[in-house]
């Protein structure tokens, strides 16, 4: 190995050498002629060179041509990185020996130092459920070109490989398609312990912050457990495959045992929510389908679940992530350098790759919008109509409670506006989205089923890259005329352009709203995570908690532009061109509400401020249910980092109100301890507003 | 660098020819100036360059070992030493074998990472970071701060308050010990081969720091291990777990099977078939089941060979006061505060160790021993060894002695005087060595002195020794540790938990379907036996050391720089490692009611033939066996559900039955 290096290094050096003699002799030559006058010299020297550069070009153009100016060149180059790496080094060193708070800034202490000084310690056990995405994987088995990259992180970490080898590492991210399990020869299981989702990339801090604060209240490895499980499939497949669901029913009960008897505390955040409901009705049901732990298991074990920008009834983010692979941001990117998402040079067609790699992901399925058009609106009508989306402004909003309405007038304001119909979460172009219902072409669902079964071949591309080249031209167009989905025909969207996907899907989540709770056919662990097709367990000292953040701008519906003549491409993109007046809630092609930048106050919040508050259907032995809402400041300054007032779908984890009001939640406070519900936005109105029988 | 020194040349050249310039013509001051600007100019730019030019070969290299595609390096290697074998894993997926009984490891002492949960200011900005194990960049930024948090109270074996050093969980614990040394990690990915994962893998991690009840006391370790292997059991459809211990794991998986049997309120309330239920093998790796010899170097004067031939090359390396260093007294002080160091004091006494006159191991020559016979031996020994008339008598069974000659002396010719009424005289160490602290400085002088008049210690005088010269540590330590043989098991004291880790003071658990083996390297000399001498300047330091000058002449003797040494596995010697599968256990034994069945196998020592090849795959040293391919193998066919006679029952390199034999220790 060594040997081999040395080689190389001598074949890179040797040029070099020869070119460095080359002009010490001709230096010499010169300044041995004419000494004193160092300058002019110089000048002449310089001259005479180029005359002789000249000279040779012509008659020779190979010999000696470049090596002078190589050697100045090279020389200039090493001098110039010599400099950067000494700077480098000094800044680095200097960094290193400062000490950690300059005078200038006065530390802030952290919730967790605060909360020692007053006494509070670590009492419950507390459960780190983490959401999609952000979980790492690692690799245990892979094909030849993975060699070398055993349990190594493919995903979170630095992503190193994402660069070195993309299409090696895609192949293996990916499921497959048929089963929604690994493919063939592949194993890439989810990273154990807290490591899986304390960070996500370096300095990218997920739960970080809230393990160090808990940590000074006494936490540590016996009573902290971080529920890592893979994200990308689906929930009961996590305990067919891995176990998953068995292994945190085993590690509850055994904190729960070595922690004198004190319930747990669990803390989902985001898609995690949805997992820790799954495993809720899972812990409960009989053995063959369920974890066998009786009815009161969770009665038992659980104290509290701390649902951190719970997605409870989906993300419209997951609607467009499914048809193209963008959301916002990521069409915004597009927006601003058209050339780089798009090309084909080097093969790369980034969002093709990503859309097909995360259509073989379950999981993103469980993230699509619940309960249909009661709970998101129809054609006409949605929950958040009157919502004031100039969020800029709502800032100044004052703290408002329940009783509080005094801003109805404002409210009026709003509703003499063009009307804006938040329910049609797609709408293929901007017609579609303004226009009254009655002049939208009829959707017939049975239609579109044909269409998409109707497989022109010769149009089709030769190899398929996504699923919309199996797709012709005909359906397509039928898809997407003239129309306007809501959240409940979004789903015959859906099933037409990734029928395989939504194949899956039926089999293992299920969106609707349950008629009658006690049909003997919501025992199917399909519906166990859509909280609108199931039981809450019968726990009634059980406390559940919303807890998320609120304004900001959030996608909630979605003008889609289509183009579908070129063959490797999706054909259906977010109509960035599309703007409404002022500062209203249309901008580049979407529609926004307010939120937490990835989930609506109307999925994070319904269900604990109406939906299973006091008794309901839903919940039947009446859980004390509380909602916890953290207003969205941008950090002041670059050098606070992410923010400690954040709320931001993941910055919120390092809010330090959200940190404080877990760690009280830990030590044994009680919901109400900790000020009950705390509103900001207007949750309690969209609620009313929302007719779901309880 | 050839570059380097060419362009050197070339400038002294050019200053050469300069000077003679200026000799010759007439120089303006100002000129002269501009010329000397130039130069300076020139030495801050030559700086840089070279600074530059070292930074592009560097990236140039790198980006070369890092574009090379991965497999060159291997063949290059194979180019070398010709095609490497399969490894097990891949050999055996081969063959058919398929993931079965789920695994759990269980590390040994030193090789688990611990992290850092609440400390002191100085330890500001190690939330979560290892202190033991990984690089230790903290140990050379900030020693002192390092050597607080690991230490442990002294009177509680405990944390000391405001201090939370906890063991890393999960398989990353033990992996790797530091970048690039492995532990775990070649069997880990031997055994992914074959299909085992996070869900039939499990690392038993512990702080190998505190004693093994603590773990349970602090940590509620033990109850974490059981509630994994149940879950583990009964997530695999019902089979069994396979446990490999490594090292101290193996008395701490000991100490667990008695917990997890007794009743609750200091044991774990498994039930009395617990064991039988859930554990297939038991496949002990380097096991000390009786102590090592070393633990008490180490408790003793805080050295063992290493460090001992490290001084004798550097003598003032490591006694210098220079930079208030003094190395040793801090890693005493350090050490001391370890329970767990005590759970490896030998044990059994001189029945087992042997006593002043005899040891098993009598007529033992290290040369000799070499591949004997490579068939399996069942059950006793094939007399051939004494064979070999030795030149010398050496008493292994005095484990430390003063001096070379008493090591060396007829038992009738030394005279020893009683140690333990001695009087700890006061305080010879006065203010100026205050700020290290070891129990020494209470002993004084005349204690000192006394020690080192008994002149002889063996295995059984040595527990006393230690209690004089280390109170509170053995205090602590007699409270968890017992070092004895039990002459009547049914006795209900050895329901205490402090007997759980000795296998001469408990019976294995009634499981006749499970199987114990015994899996550990042989051929390496390994410490056995000390000669010890007071230190010189014996004020302000560690009053004894190892008489490194002591050696017996000879090109290969047993005596080497004060350590007699034995056959082993450099760190725990085949006595120690064997002696209970193949005696102590063989068969129906006191010790052994349900008729366990027990498998000796050994690995032989062979070195690595060159650098290439790492720590070898053949190696039989303590922790780099874990890397041995046949170990590998073995493990990986139990674990995918073969009986220890598939594997060929016992495989013996050393005279381990011979030396079983010779034990009196009724059965």
């Amino acid at each position: 190995m060594a040997s081999v290096l040395r080689l190389r290094k001598l074949y890179y050096v040797n040029p070099v050498k020869n070119s460095s003699m080359g002009i010490q002799t001709i230096d010499d030559a010169h300044k041995s002629e004419d000494k004193p006058n160092v300058v002019v010299a110089y000048v002449k020297k310089m001259l005479q060179k180029k005359q002789d550069k000249d000279r040779k070009k012509k008659r020779n153009k190979n010999i000696n041509k470049g090596q002078s100016r190589e050697w100045k060149c090279l020389d200039n180059c090493c001098w110039i990185i010599g400099y950067m790496c000494t700077f480098w080094w000094l800044m680095f060193f200097v960094y290193h020996y400062l000490p950690l708070t300059l005078p200038g800034f006065p530390a802030i202490d952290s919730p967790g130092a605060v909360l020692k000084r007053d006494g509070v310690s670590g009492l419950h056990p507390v459960v780190l459920v983490p959401g999609i995405v952000t979980g790492g994987l690692e690799l245990w088995d892979g094909k030849p070109c993975a060699k070398g990259l055993f349990r190594k992180r493919l995903w979170g970490g630095s992503f190193t490989e994402t660069l070195k080898r993309p299409l090696c590492w895609l192949e293996h991210l990916s499921l497959d398609n048929e089963t929604g399990l690994d493919p063939p020869g592949i194993r890439i299981r989810p990273v154990e312990g807290l490591v899986a989702a304390d960070y996500f990339t370096q300095g990218y801090f997920v739960w970080a912050v809230l393990i160090e604060n808990l940590a000074k209240i006494g936490y540590d490895g016996k009573n902290l457990h971080m529920a890592a499980y893979d994200w990308r499939i689906a929930f009961q497949n996590t305990e067919v495959r891995d176990r998953a669901l068995s292994r945190l029913k085993s590690k509850i009960e055994v904190m729960y045992e070595t922690n004198g008897g004190n319930r747990v505390v669990v803390v989902p955040h985001s898609m995690g929510v949805l997992y820790f409901l799954h495993f809720m009705k899972w812990v409960e049901a009989p053995p063959p389908m369920g974890g066998g732990g009786g009815l009161g298991w969770c009665a038992k074990y659980i104290k509290a679940i701390m649902n951190i920008g719970s997605t409870f009834l989906g993300t419209p983010k997951a609607v467009s992530k499914i048809l193209s692979a963008e959301d916002r941001h990521i069409a915004l990117l597009r927006a601003m350098t058209p050339g780089f998402l798009k090309s084909e040079i080097l093969g790369f067609q980034t969002l093709e790759h990503m859309l097909r790699v995360s259509r073989t992901w379950d999981s993103t399925a469980s993230l699509l919008p619940k309960g249909g058009e009661t709970i998101w609106g129809d054609l006409d009508w949605s929950p958040e109509d009157v919502q004031n989306c100039d969020l800029e402004k709502a800032d100044t909003h004052s703290f408002r409670n329940e009783n509080d309405s005094n801003d109805s007038e404002i409210k009026k304001g709003f509703q003499e506006k063009e009307a804006v119909h938040y329910g049609r979460m797609i709408s293929f172009g901007k017609e579609a989205a303004t226009r009254p219902s009655s002049e939208l072409s009829t959707l017939y669902s049975e239609e579109l089923m044909d269409s998409g079964s109707s497989n022109d071949t010769s149009f089709s591309c030769s190899d398929g890259w996504t699923e919309y080249d199996e797709m012709s031209r005909e359906s397509l167009r039928k898809v997407s005329e003239n129309k306007a989905y809501t959240a409940k025909t979004v789903f015959d969207l859906l099933r037409v352009v990734a029928p395989k996907m939504m194949q899956r899907m039926d089999s293992h989540f299920s969106h609707g709203i349950a008629e009658d709770l006690d049909d003997p056919k919501y025992g199917h662990y399909k519906y166990w995570s859509n909280p609108l097709e199931t039981k809450l367990p019968d726990a009634p000292d059980m406390e559940i908690y919303c807890l998320y953040g609120v304004g900001i701008p959030t996608e909630r519906s979605y003008i889609y532009d289509s183009s579908y003549d070129k063959c490797k491409s999706i054909p259906f993109r977010i109509d960035l061109s599309i703007d409404g007046e002022g500062s209203g809630c249309l901008r580049s092609g979407m529609y926004f509400v307010d939120g937490d930048d990835c989930v609506p106050v109307v999925s994070s919040g319904f269900m604990c401020a109406k939906g299973w508050r006091n008794k309901t259907r839903f919940n039947p032995s009446g859980s004390p249910t509380y909602v916890r809402e953290y207003r969205h400041k941008a950090p002041a300054s670059l050098l606070e980092g992410r923010g400690i007032e954040s709320s931001a779908h993941v910055d919120i984890m390092g809010n330090a109100k959200l940190i404080e009001d877990i760690l009280r939640v830990a030590a044994g406070a009680t919901g109400a301890e900790i000020g009950g519900d705390r509103i900001y936005s207007d949750i309690l109105t969209l609620s009313e507003r929302i007719n779901l029988k309880l | 660098m050839s570059l380097l020194r060419r362009r050197k040349a070339v400038e002294k050249d050019t200053n050469i020819q300069k000077d003679g310039d200026d000799d010759k013509k007439e120089k303006v001051s100002g000129q002269v100036k501009e010329v000397k600007a130039k130069k300076r100019w020139s030495c801050v730019d030559s700086c840089c360059w070279f600074v530059g030019c070292v930074c592009t070969t560097w990236w140039l290299l790198l980006f070369l070992y890092n574009a090379m595609p991965a497999s060159l390096p291997q063949y290059v290697t194979e180019a070398i030493t010709g095609p490497l074998p399969d490894p097990p894993g891949v050999k055996l997926k081969k063959e058919g074998l398929k993931v079965n009984h789920p695994v759990v490891f269980v590390p040994g002492i030193v090789t688990g990472g611990l992290e850092l949960w609440e400390g002191h200011e100085c330890a500001e900005g190690l939330f979560r970071k290892r202190l033991w194990g990984g690089t230790f960049g903290e140990v050379y930024k900030r020693p002192s701060c390092w050597v607080e948090h690991m230490s442990l109270d002294n009177e509680t074996g405990l944390d000391p308050p405001g201090v939370r050093v906890r063991p890393v969980s999960g398989l990353v614990a033990a992996d790797y010990f530091a970048p690039g040394y492995f532990v775990w990690a070649v069997l880990i990915a031997n055994l992914a081969r074959i299909g085992y994962e996070e869900k039939t893998m499990y690392m038993a991690a512990y702080d190998w720091r505190i004693s093994y009840q603590n773990t349970e006391v602090r940590d509620q370790t033990l109850s974490r291990i059981k509630s994994n292997i149940e879950l583990m059991v009964a997530t695999n459809g019902g089979k069994k777990a396979v446990i490999i211990p490594h090292s101290m794991g193996v008395l701490y998986f000991l100490h667990f099977m008695k917990w997890v049997e007794a009743p609750a309120p200091m044991g774990g309330g498994g039930g009395p078939d617990w064991c039988a239920k859930h554990i297939k093998a038991v496949i002990n790796i380097g096991g000390p089941f009786l102590g090592v010899p070393k633990a008490v170097a180490g408790l003793f004067s805080a050295e063992a060979k290493d460090i001992a031939v490290a001084r004798a090359i550097a003598p003032v390396f490591l006694d210098n006061d220079l930079f208030r260093i003094q190395t040793l007294q801090h890693v005493m002080k350090m050490t001391r505060t370890w329970d767990s160091t005590m759970s490896m004091i030998p044990k059994g006494g001189d029945v087992i160790w042997g006593a002043l006159d005899w040891s098993p191991e009598d007529g033992h020559v290290p040369s000799r021993r070499r591949l004997k016979n490579n068939d399996t031996r069942n059950g006793g020994y094939d007399g051939d060894g004494d064979t070999v008339p030795s030149s010398k008598k050496v008493h292994y069974g005095r484990i430390i002695s003063f001096g070379k000659d008493i090591a060396e002396a007829d038992s009738s010719e030394i005279e020893r005087i009683e140690f333990l009424d001695a009087i700890k005289g006061h305080n010879i160490a006065n203010a100026t060595c205050k700020d290290v602290w070891t129990e020494y400085h209470d002993m004084g002088i005349e204690g000192i002195r006394a020690i080192s008049d008994y002149k002889v210690y063996t295995a059984g005088s040595i527990i006393d020794l230690l209690h004089y010269v280390a109170p509170h540590t053995m205090e602590r330590g007699s409270a968890h540790f017992s070092y004895g043989i039990a002459d009547n098991l049914d006795d209900p004291k050895y329901n205490q938990y402090k007997y759980w880790s000795n296998p001469l003071e408990t019976r294995l658990p009634n499981a006749p379907d499970m199987e114990i083996f015994s899996l550990y390297g042989v051929g390496i000399p390994t410490e056995r036996a000390y000669v010890y001498k007071l230190s010189p300047a014996a004020e302000c330091y560690i009053p004894f050391q190892i008489d490194t000058a002591a050696n017996d002449g000879e090109e290969d003797g047993c005596l080497k720089d004060g350590v007699y040494t034995v056959d082993g596995d450099e760190t725990v010697p085949v006595l120690s490692a064997g002696y209970m599968c193949a005696k102590g256990w063989r068969g129906k034994t006191r010790f052994n009611p349900s008729g366990i069945r027990t498998y000796v196998r050994e690995y032989n020592h062979s070195p690595p033939s060159n650098l290439l090849e790492g720590r070898g795959t053949q190696s039989g040293a303590h922790v780099d066996i874990m890397g041995n391919f046949a170990l590998i193998e073995d493990i990986i066919r139990i674990a995918a559900g073969a009986q220890g006679e598939d594997l060929g029952g016992d495989r013996v390199y050393s005279d381990i039955f011979k030396w079983s034999e010779k034990i009196k220790l009724p059965l």
